[in-house]
């Protein structure tokens, strides 16, 4: 009986575990408390939704893709102004979106009464796209600015969603090169040629049979130019009154002489 | 027997039967909020942007709308993208410049040299394919995102300029007022909501094209398929997304 209760000890002495050196037990504590720290850490530090897709925050991904447009696309201006996008759309300004010319537009599109967009004023803005440059590509559409109907506003001739170049001025420099150049870099350069030359419709199918009619008196000029003269504010689309007209009195200046003899009227101010 | 149709009555009485009706006025809507209601799956883009260097006039308004779009600071040293003109003299040498990154125009050529050839040059981020200004950073706040376009987490990014310093095509810059790296984004708000990006948009002469890799039947496949297309900087393996198209060899 004995000696099977001292088998029982001593199979439960085996079975019982052996007490762990207290250097391990130690070791044990501090790997587990770097673990915990290592993980909190990890928590406190690592941004929420940062490794979902790779090394970066998901979340900026969101934040990029949350600013608001202000440019609208021209489709957006084409719901109302319809019309006019047809139009373009069929010129040689079919590549160019509404908002290159008008400026950002989300604003007017959320609130069209409010907010208006820009309406491009006077030859910069078309000389932007438009004026000379050796390193623009050829055949694109250039002008140079002081040879090319001077002061003149673009829109005069040019109709910015349609901008084909009107036939109306070549009429007269087909044939008349030589003065529609030398009018062109002159201050007269805003006066259409009917100004001052009365054409008769015949004179473009017999020219020598139907000759324009030519200013043969000194009060002529002096409809603009004489001291105390009302000259119209507005002549053909061009503002007069932007210009500051030389005056003259007419009864002591240039005594008997009539004003072509001095000036050539297509550059009046050269000498 | 039965009765013989005619394609025309047949397609009449179908639409009077009242079944079909129903189910077409049930399909047709139902089809059309599935498609609307599908919100963006980055997975399903893959975006890049050709560059035509022939049809660049060098107006600057690609600049001007980046400019207004991102609000970029408005000093003349801060761009997401700009224009260069590059002059190359008969006698070889090759100047290059940006005045204001070309957001008013260019003046004249100003030297008096005999100009061989001289052409404008748009320049942005190249959205790499392999991009080292995401392998630089220390934080992970400069990342390539699953549509292809590489991004800055303004929010994370700590400033330390490594990006600036990586990118061969000094596409980034330090926001003088947040401190952070920041850089053309493909106008990912704009892209992601179906517009174009900015400068895309206003361009033009369409010398700037915007659109996905592997999609067919649109401009940039197009552009792509008809046009011998180069990458800034190919000896860098970087494999950029934007492509050039009629570039010249000078271009660095």
């Amino acid at each position: 009986m004995d000696k099977l209760l001292a088998q029982i000890r001593g199979w439960l002495a085996a079975l019982r575990p052996r007490r762990f050196p207290v250097q391990l037990i130690q070791l044990g504590v501090i790997f587990a408390v770097v673990v915990v720290a290592v993980f909190l850490l990890r928590k406190q530090f690592i941004p929420a939704s940062f490794g979902e897709l790779g090394h970066y925050r998901t979340a900026a991904v969101a934040s990029n893709a949350a600013l608001e447009p202000r440019y609208a696309g021209w489709q957006e201006c084409a719901i109302c102004h319809f019309d006019q996008v047809e139009i373009k759309n069929k010129s040689y300004h079919r590549t160019v979106s509404c908002e290159t010319c008008h400026g950002p537009a989300s604003g007017h599109a959320n609130d069209p009464i409010e907010l208006s967009p820009v309406v491009p004023e006077g030859r910069k803005p078309c000389l932007a796209c438009h004026g000379y440059l050796a390193s623009r590509p050829t055949g694109f559409a250039q002008i140079i600015e002081e040879r090319h109907n001077p002061v003149r506003a673009c829109v005069g001739c040019h109709d910015p969603h349609d901008p084909t170049p009107p036939e109306q001025p070549q009429e007269c420099s087909a044939c008349h090169n030589t003065i529609a150049r030398t009018i062109s870099i002159s201050h007269h350069a805003p006066l259409a040629c009917e100004v001052c030359h009365q054409v008769p419709p015949e004179h473009k199918q017999h020219p020598r049979a139907h000759l324009p009619r030519k200013p043969f008196e000194r009060e002529f000029c002096g409809t603009c130019h004489a001291t105390g003269a009302t000259p119209p504010s507005e002549l053909h689309g061009v503002d007069l009154t932007l210009y500051e007209i030389p005056r003259v009195d007419l009864s002591t200046h240039g005594g008997t002489f009539v004003c072509w003899q001095c000036h050539y009227q297509h550059a009046p101010e050269a000498r | 027997m039965g009765k013989t149709y005619q394609r025309r009555e047949f397609l009449a009485e179908l639409l009077n039967f009242p079944g079909a009706t129903i189910l077409l006025g049930v399909v047709g809507p139902v089809k059309l909020l599935a498609a609307e209601g599908d919100s963006y799956d980055p997975t399903e883009h893959y975006y890049a942007m050709g560059i035509d260097v022939e049809k660049c006039i060098g107006c600057g308004k690609c600049v001007e709308a980046c400019k207004l779009e991102n609000d970029v600071p408005d000093e003349p040293f801060y761009f997401r993208t700009w224009v260069e003109r590059y002059t190359v003299f008969t006698d070889g040498e090759v100047h290059v410049d940006s005045p204001e990154g070309g957001i008013h125009g260019f003046p004249p050529i100003a030297s008096d040299k005999e100009v061989l050839r001289t052409f404008f040059v748009p320049k942005l981020c190249n959205h790499c394919d392999n991009p080292p200004c995401v392998q630089v950073c220390p934080v992970g706040a400069t990342f390539k995102t699953q549509d292809g376009v590489v991004l800055v987490d303004g929010d994370y990014c700590i400033g330390c300029r490594y990006c600036i310093q990586a990118c061969p095509y000094g596409a980034r810059f330090l926001d003088p007022r947040t401190h952070v790296a920041d850089k053309c984004t493909f106008c990912y708000h704009r892209i992601t909501k179906g517009l174009l990006p900015a400068c895309v948009e206003v361009c033009p002469t369409q010398a700037r094209v915007f659109g996905e890799l592997g999609d067919r039947s649109t401009p940039l496949n197009r552009m792509m398929r008809m046009s011998h297309l180069e990458v800034l900087k190919p000896h860098m393996n970087t494999e950029p997304k934007v492509f050039y198209a009629a570039l010249d060899g000078e271009v660095r």
